[in-house]
This record gives structure tokens, sequence and C-alpha cells, in this order.
């Protein structure tokens, strides 16, 4: 195939500038170069990249320390031992990750693996036929992971898996010790959110009505993943409302927030809360009967290529890599404690069960939440905003 | 000549497949959209029905906020108006020799990222930020000031990326006026006060409301001054359509919002155009 250079087109302007060339011709090569710009672009983009780039792989995640664990001790090392260079996105929330999976042209296609917040969402990309179906025989290390993890995803892909389990963690409650004692905190629970004498100094991620409807079950004495009394969640989270001082919409917005000391209490991802700590900044962590539980999962997108996909999910569940990538986010890994000899640290962390069973771990319940989302979602903004 | 008539359409083309290809074809979309349904997994069904403009509708929640987004843009126009007007006003009548370095600083925050201006405000007015600090260490007040999150800081964020906008306009207009007309007013009686109010003021108009204009449907289309600053019930139209767009997937009822805001904008600048005429605009940017 002849090439469109920039000399060519130089050669040929003088030309067409001298009278030597026609206007046909002249236009010919400038569509010529037009359709070079217009195959490096989309939609074709996906395509022509995929076919000059070396071998490489996109991971989209959280972002923040989370995605520094990452980086640090499972895409370098990986790189290191493989030649496959790790393409490493983030996102703030899982919502605004899925709209841009679900614009990607073609829907998905541009997107590789994601680390799923919890099953419901795996269950939402599966719906969406985003999902894929993963060789277990090319991922040994997937026989060092918790069971107990593994099955609800089983259940919803009927047996096959489309994405591994990684990590767990909590929504607990973040409380600053300075202003709030750990003797109210734990006799308060739940309620602690809805503690009058915190007014103006209240906070609650904006961003998800799950969490806060969950929370707001807990305070009204209901279980989260059967809640009878519709009412008196609303009138719960309108209660809220008024002692709210900001709907935080990210990680880096709450640890800002509580390492400013702009609020006192909130809902609060455990392994958010732990950073914190080990700032140095005064913030408890209370995780009361019930606390909001969720597993974290790699995804792995439809259109991926599944043997290096494959491969890095093998080498990322490697005890010693998936050890060294809890430890930098503060979630325990997926591996089971009683197959694999875990740290000190890992043991001290959150939501961490020295069991692998997760025996009375609370985690939302995949069919009810999804099947009520928009209503509830809608219904959250409104009481939000202030209706 | 026939011949010619090519020409000025080729010199166009890049600019009108701009127009079309970022701005035309997206709205086109974005209106075909507005009409879909959504299923609960968040895919998108295809169909013609009016449901997504019926919901906006329905109560008073969605109108509500959307009275309040322009209620906030005409603060921000007054807002802009009154502060904007005296700076623009000091750098055309001044004769100093750094003129020109006062004028970039107009334009100075322009060089900072967006998010990271707004966000600076959290550390000047939040509890522990520098105004509270300051107020706690010489001993005016004990506990700090809750300041932010809230209509006014909203208002302050908005005025801090939209102010240049305005004083730019505002000044361009300025320096379009021909000095001897104030110095003619000024020979025949007028005082300083008079020669601007009958003179400068009137002259300056086009660009005042091509600022306002810029202003206004800047406000109306911003969401990161209410999400960064604002507290709960806050949040502007623009913060309404990135929820159901990005937070519940709701595309098409997220375009159906758009359409309405994008129609409301239409009116209000075909009523400019009708009143006050558009091409003021452009007189602005050239003189009078």
């Amino acid at each position: 195939m002849a090439t469109v250079t920039k000399e060519k087109l130089d050669r040929v302007y003088d030309a067409y500038c001298n009278g030597r060339i026609s206007r046909r011709h002249f236009m010919k090569y400038l569509g010529l170069a037009g359709a070079s710009l217009g195959l490096i672009g989309t939609p074709f983009a996906g395509a022509v990249r995929d076919a000059l780039a070396a071998k490489s792989i996109r991971f989209d995640g959280w972002g923040g320390s989370v995605s520094e664990a990452f980086r640090e001790h499972a895409f370098k090392p990986f790189t290191k031992a493989t030649g496959i260079e790790v393409i490493d996105g983030e996102f703030g929330d899982m919502n605004s990750y899925l709209t841009r999976v679900k614009a990607s042209y073609p829907p998905g296609g541009e997107f590789n693996i994601a680390h799923l917040s919890a099953v419901f969402d795996y269950a939402r990309y599966v719906e969406l036929g985003f999902s894929s179906v993963l060789d277990e025989s090319k991922i040994p290390n997937l026989n060092n992971v918790m069971p107990s993890m593994i099955k609800p995803l089983r259940e919803i892909t009927k047996g096959s898996l489309s994405a591994v389990p990684y990590d767990l963690g909590q929504t607990g409650i973040a409380y600053n010790t300075k202003h709030i004692s750990k003797e109210k905190a734990e006799k308060l629970g739940a309620s602690l959110l809805w503690d009058k004498d915190l007014k103006g100094k209240m906070g609650s991620w904006g961003g998800d009505f799950r969490t806060n409807m969950w929370y707001a079950a807990l305070h009204t004495n209901q279980s989260p993943n059967n809640m009878t009394d519709l009412k008196a969640i609303w009138a719960a989270l309108r209660e809220q409302r008024g002692l709210m001082k900001k709907y935080w919409a990210s990680g880096a917005e709450l640890m800002s927030l509580l390492a400013n000391e702009e609020i006192y209490a909130t809902v609060a991802w455990s392994g958010r809360v732990a950073a914190l700590q080990q700032e140095g900044h005064p913030i408890g962590y209370l995780s009361p009967k019930g606390t909001y539980s969720w597993m974290e999962y790699l995804f792995v997108l439809k259109g991926t290529d599944l043997d290096v996909a494959q491969q890095l999910l093998n080498f990322m569940l490697e005890p010693a890599a998936a050890i060294a990538v809890a430890e930098g986010q503060n979630y325990p890994p997926s591996l089971d404690p009683t197959k694999v000899a875990l740290t000190d640290k890992i043991k001290k962390m959150p939501a961490f069960d020295p069991t692998g069973k997760l025996d009375g771990y609370l985690f939302a319940n995949p069919s009810y939440w999804n099947s009520h989302q928009v209503e509830w979602t809608e219904k959250w903004d409104r009481i939000k905003a202030g209706s | 000549m026939k011949s010619e008539k090519w020409k000025p359409w080729a010199l166009l083309a890049p600019s009108l497949s701009a127009v079309v290809l970022l701005l035309v074809i997206p709205v086109c979309f974005v209106i075909v959209y507005s009409f879909w349904l959504r299923a609960p997994s968040g895919a998108d069904i295809p169909a013609f029905q009016l449901g997504n403009y019926a919901k906006f509708f329905e109560d008073f929640f969605y109108p509500g906020i959307l009275i309040r987004t322009i209620r906030i843009a005409f603060e921000t126009v007054i807002l802009c108006v009154v502060m904007g007007y005296i700076p623009a006003y000091f750098f055309y009548r001044s004769e100093s020799r750094y003129k020109q370095i006062f004028l970039l600083l107009i334009m100075l925050p322009f060089w900072v990222s967006f998010i990271i201006r707004t966000m600076s405000w959290i550390n000047i007015m939040g509890d522990s930020g520098l105004i509270n600090h300051v107020l706690i260490k010489i001993g005016l007040i004990e506990t700090p000031f809750s300041m932010l999150y809230n209509e006014f800081t909203v208002l302050m964020g908005l005025l801090m990326y939209l102010l240049p906008f305005m004083v730019l306009n505002i000044y361009v207009s300025l320096e379009g006026i021909d000095k001897s007309l104030l110095e003619a007013a000024r020979c025949m009686g007028c005082t300083e006060w008079q020669a601007f109010r009958e003179v400068t003021l009137p002259l300056s108009l086009p660009g005042v409301s091509a600022g306002c204009l810029l202003v206004f449907v800047l406000t109306a289309g911003t969401y990161l001054p209410p999400m960064i600053l604002g507290g709960p019930g806050n949040d502007m139209i623009a913060n309404l359509i990135f929820k159901r767009v990005i937070g519940t997937l709701d595309w098409p009822f997220g375009s159906a919002i758009s359409v309405i805001l994008l129609s409301l904008l239409f009116v209000i600048v075909w009523t400019y155009n009708r009143y006050l005429g558009i091409n003021q605009i452009f007189k602005s940017f050239q003189g009078n």
C-alpha cells in the first residue's frame, strides 16, 4: 500500500501551486490524507491501535491509594516478567465507569479488566452483555481464593466466571475521636449517623442510594436486604439530611472532609479509614451489626484478549502479589486464610475473616437491590435535594 | 462568477465540519435519545414516546431545580456586572505602564485548572481553613465558623469562574470608545460623572450585554461549583443531568432534561437577539 507522507503531500501541493497538477488529483491526495487521519481516529481506532500496538491490556480501577498499590505491586512486576504492558485507567465510581463502557465502541470493546465493587455490579455487567467466559485452567491461583467469594459469581453466570474475586471490604462508620468517644459510637451503632449533636458535622456518600438506605435500614431496625417499611427508610433519610454538612462524591473528598475536620461522622470505606489512621488522623472506625460488606472482583470484559487477561489475573492472585496489593490498598485479599499464610497487617484489617467462610457477613443481595435501582436512586436523589 | 462560488464554502468547510460533527450531530443524538426508554439494567430501548418529558414536569421537583438554576444564573450575572465593570473601567482609563500586566492578571486564573481553583476555597473557607485559622488566632471566635457548602459558596465559585469573561467583554467594549467623545462631553460642561453616565456607559452596553449572555449561558450549564462547594439542596440542572446520565445510566431521561435546558437557553438567546440584537456581541469586540 502506498503511504501518504508529509513530503509527498508537500510535493503535490507545490505541483498544484505551479499548475502542474489538476485539482482532481490534488483533492485525491488530500482525501487520502484525511482517510489516514480518520482511520487513526474513531470508529476504527480500536482495530488500528490493536494492530499497531505491542501486547498490552487495559485495567481500570478506583484511583488514589488503591491504584497506586496495583501499579506498584502487580502491574510493574507483571510487565517486567512478561513484557506485557498494563494500561492503568481510573474511575471515581462504578456508575461513571459503566457509562464509559456503555459509550465505548463497540460497547465494552475499548476496556479489558475492571475492578468491580460488588456482586450486584457483576450482575449488572452480565445483564448488559459485557461478560466473558474465563478458562479457569489458565488461572491455577484461583484455587487459593475463598470459595465463599466465588460461589455468588457462578450463580449469576450459570457456572462459568467472567471475573476473579480479589479483595473485600466494608462501608462502616468513620468518626472523629476528638469529638465523639468510642463508648458513645459503640452505644449508638448505626444511629450515630442520626445523632442530633452532630448537626452540621455529618457527611455521607451522595453518589450511592444503596449505602444510605442500608444504614437507614439498620437505624430503623430492618434487614437491609428485605426492607419492609420503606416509608420509615425515607423518613430517616430526610431526618438525616437536616444534620448533613456535605454529601461527598469520591474517596478523596471523603478523606479530605474527615482529615480537615469538616465533618465528624460519616459512612466510610474501611480501606480509606485505615489510610487516614495510618497518617495519624484521629479517626475511629465503627462496624455495627449488619455493617455493609462487599467483595471486589477483577472483571474481564467481552472482547478482551483472554490469554493476556488470564495471565494477568493469575499473576495478581499469586500470594506474594495479592498480599502486597492488599497491604497497599488496606483491604484484605480474596486469598483463603486457611490455605495461604497472611501477614499480621492484613489480619488486623476491617472485614478480614480468619475462617475464610464469611459467615455472618452481610452483603447486598444483587437481585433485590438491582431490581429497585432506578426507583430508589431517583427517590434518594429527591430526598438529598430536599424533596 | 460562477466558478468562484465554491471558494467561500471551501474556506468555511473545516469550521462547518467541526460544528456539524462536534455540535449538530451530538445534539441530534441527544434529541433522539430523549424519546427512548431505559431498561432496569441500564440498557437503552429505542422508542418514540414523550414519557421522559412528562416525567420532568409531573411534579415540581425537576422544574424547581431548573428555576433554581435560572435564579442562580441571574444572580451570577448581576454580581459579575457589578464586580466586573469597575476593574474593566479602571483598565480602560488607566495610563499606567503596568496596564498590560493588570490585564494579564485577569487571565491568570485560566492558567490554573478550574477544579483546583474551585477546591482551593475549601482550604480558605473550611472549618480548618485560612479564614477560620486567622479568626481563631486573633481571638475573634473560639470555634470555627461554618462557611462552606451552601448557596453563597456556590455563587462565589461561579463568580470566580465567570468574572474574567465579564471583565474582558466590558473592557474590549470600552476600549472601542473614542476617547475624544469624552473630551467633547467635558468641553461642553459635563462633569466626570455625567460624561460617564451619558457617553461611556451607553456606549459600553454592548459589551455588558455580551458578557451577560455569556455568563448566563455558562452558569446555566455548569456543574462543578455546586458539586464541590454546594451543600444538600444546592444542585443545579447540570448536576441533575450528570446524575441521570452517569449515576443511574438513564441516558434517555438525562437527554430529555438536556433538551429542555437547551430549549430554554435557545429561548433566552432568541429573546436577547429580538430585543438587543445578537450582533451586539460582535460589536463589543469591534468597538462602537
